[in-house]
């Protein structure tokens, strides 16, 4: 235990040690000083660093591209959710369920396209085309009630039940800090090891790796299975936060994109990165529909515009992302670029 | 003495090109073998097939008795051979260092035992002093030092190297000449390397073989070489040492 502690924390600086403590605090004590509605707005960006976070362990370690992952989100929500609505399963069991299906939902992706040698833009295609199965696969599944929704039964809980997963949002916020702080240590104990040493040299140029004997088929391999097992639980908690799933909303195109914007404004590949990203994107966005409500505006769409705008801005001014910038200014730079 | 690497008529075409045409040597083990030839003679292909890059069309490639034609990259790497590229490739985003702690961790679990290989090796090639270098910003002859660092630090019975001394001035040649020679000596790694510089070639080699469109024209000790006048004809021409 020890050793994976000294580990984890043995070439971060004393600074930078200070910082992330200084961030968990007020996280942690961030419900008891913003407003509900505020409550939500950060499980929001939570739930999108976790994801972010997931997914970065495919492209910003081990460089495959996926623009899929809604299919594990949505796995790991239906599964968990009927298992809850028709057994009577309780969430963590389900997740428990749904991680092994989504990692074997990877691996079948994975083995198609690195057993045939789908690379780069052909296999990000691929991911989109499993997501898209998904979705029109589940909108005909009567199981889970179809393009009708399955629908979590919703009351007034007198008290948490993290058990469960029934409660107030600020249950739910600090089940997500939770998992994204598990995310992010288990993120960093991967890029430490031998496994995150193999991912970075398979991103950098994979002939090269393979010359240098490392197995890219079975790396790779490992690398879309943990991205989409850590993936499963964000649909676990998105169907017990929203208590309503329809294939159209959780597996769509969308979903997979919202989930990589975070990392790429905040740095793909970095760990902190994916946490930033989140933060300010979804940040601003609130701030402009609050700004755009108080002006009385109904702009449809501006969130999505907006969006569009940030990553164009990024891409031409910081294209390898905000956080390395930051992290230079701040002097606490990551080791791993 | 047993032989480290055996090729036996070993061939490849590509479409109407016969590339390398029932090519057969041994190179015993500690020794260091060079191959030689004009450019378009086969050499890289030659290479390829040995490095597990391409498979041979015809013929065996045996490696400590073993045969390896055939199996992939990685896994001939495994066996113990260990390769650089002609246009040299580090992974450029990660630092001097962590490129060979990544060769180092092929045949180590652990991170920390990984870089103190890596470091050892970083001071044999002089390239310590860079380590924490993005290895994209290292000029040329740095980055040749740290592609040998690399393959070396997979702990290879035999180095493949292709073209290391290309683009070199003639400093950094007899630098790279010295490295090698201390390396041999020391570890008794087995290398052949592919080579276009002569007095690269001269200094180093133990034994030459000449190839001139895909076939064996010569083989011998770098003296016979050079008198050989199939050699003079075909390949060192009037630029003879």
């Amino acid at each position: 235990m020890a050793a994976i502690v000294a580990r984890l924390t043995g070439d971060v600086s004393r600074r930078t040690m200070i910082w992330l403590a200084a961030l968990f605090v007020a996280l942690v004590i961030a419900p008891w000083l913003v407003s509900d509605y505020l409550v939500t707005v950060l499980i929001l960006i939570l739930y999108l660093a976790y994801t972010g976070q997931a997914w970065n362990i495919m492209m910003g370690f081990a460089g495959q591209l996926s623009l899929g992952h809604a299919i594990y989100v949505g796995l790991g929500a239906y599964i968990a959710a009927v298992l809850f609505t028709r057994y009577g399963v309780g969430p963590w069991f389900g997740f428990l369920a749904a991680m092994p299906v989504a990692a074997a939902c990877g691996a079948v992706i994975g083995f198609l396209a690195f057993r045939f040698g789908v690379t780069g833009i052909y296999f990000a295609i691929l991911t989109i085309a499993f997501a898209e199965f998904a979705r029109i696969g589940f909108d005909h599944l009567d199981i889970v009630n179809a393009a009708a929704g399955l629908f979590l039964p919703v009351a007034q809980y007198a008290h948490n039940d993290p058990w469960r997963l029934r409660g107030s949002p600020t249950m739910f916020y600090y089940v997500i800090l939770a998992a994204t702080l598990a995310a992010f240590i288990l993120c960093r104990a991967l890029i430490t090891s031998r496994i995150g040493y193999f991912w970075l040299a398979i991103r950098e140029d994979e002939e090269a790796a393979r010359a240098a004997g490392i197995d890219t088929f079975r790396y790779k391999m490992y690398a879309v299975t943990i991205s989409a097992a850590v993936t499963s639980f964000a649909g676990v908690f998105y169907a017990f936060f929203y208590n309503n799933l329809f294939p159209e909303q959780v597996f769509n195109i969308s979903q997979s994109i919202q989930m990589i914007l975070g990392p790429l404004i905040g740095g793909v590949g970095t760990l902190f990165g994916p946490i930033l990203g989140a933060f300010v994107l979804t940040s601003l966005a609130e701030s402009l529909n609050s700004a755009l409500t108080a002006f009385g505006l109904d702009l449809p769409g501006a969130e999505q515009v907006f969006y569009g705008a940030c990553l164009l801005f990024v891409i031409a001014a910081l294209p390898e992302g905000i956080w390395p910038r930051l992290a230079r200014a701040l002097g606490i730079a990551e080791r791993v670029p | 003495m047993t032989a480290l690497l055996s090729l036996t008529t070993v061939s490849k075409r590509f479409r109407g090109v016969v590339a390398v045409d029932r090519v057969s040597f041994d190179v015993p083990e500690g020794m260091l073998f060079a191959v030689i030839g004009p450019n378009g003679a086969g050499k890289t292909t030659l290479f390829n097939m040995i490095a597990g890059a391409m498979a041979p069309d015809t013929g065996t490639i045996a490696f400590a008795g073993q045969p390896i034609g055939g199996l992939t990259a990685d896994a001939v790497c495994r066996r113990g051979i260990a390769r650089t590229f002609q246009l040299v490739r580090p992974f450029p985003a990660l630092s001097v260092e962590d490129n060979v702690v990544v060769g180092a961790l092929l045949h180590r679990r652990s991170v920390g035992a990984a870089r103190d290989h890596a470091h050892a090796l970083l001071r044999r090639l002089d390239l310590f002093d860079r380590r924490r270098q993005l290895a994209a910003t290292l000029t040329l002859p740095d980055r040749k030092r740290l592609e040998v660092a690399r393959a070396l630090a997979t702990g290879p019975r035999l180095l493949l190297l292709d073209e290391v001394m290309a683009g070199l001035r003639p400093t950094e040649t007899d630098r790279m000449v010295g490295m090698l020679q201390d390396l041999n000596r020391d570890t008794g790694v087995t290398i052949l390397l592919i080579e276009h510089v002569m007095r690269a070639v001269m200094a180093l080699a133990a034994r030459i073989l000449v190839l001139d469109h895909g076939v064996a024209i010569a083989e011998g000790a770098p003296e016979s070489i050079v008198c050989d006048p199939a050699v003079v004809q075909s390949y060192l021409g009037a630029e003879a040492v």
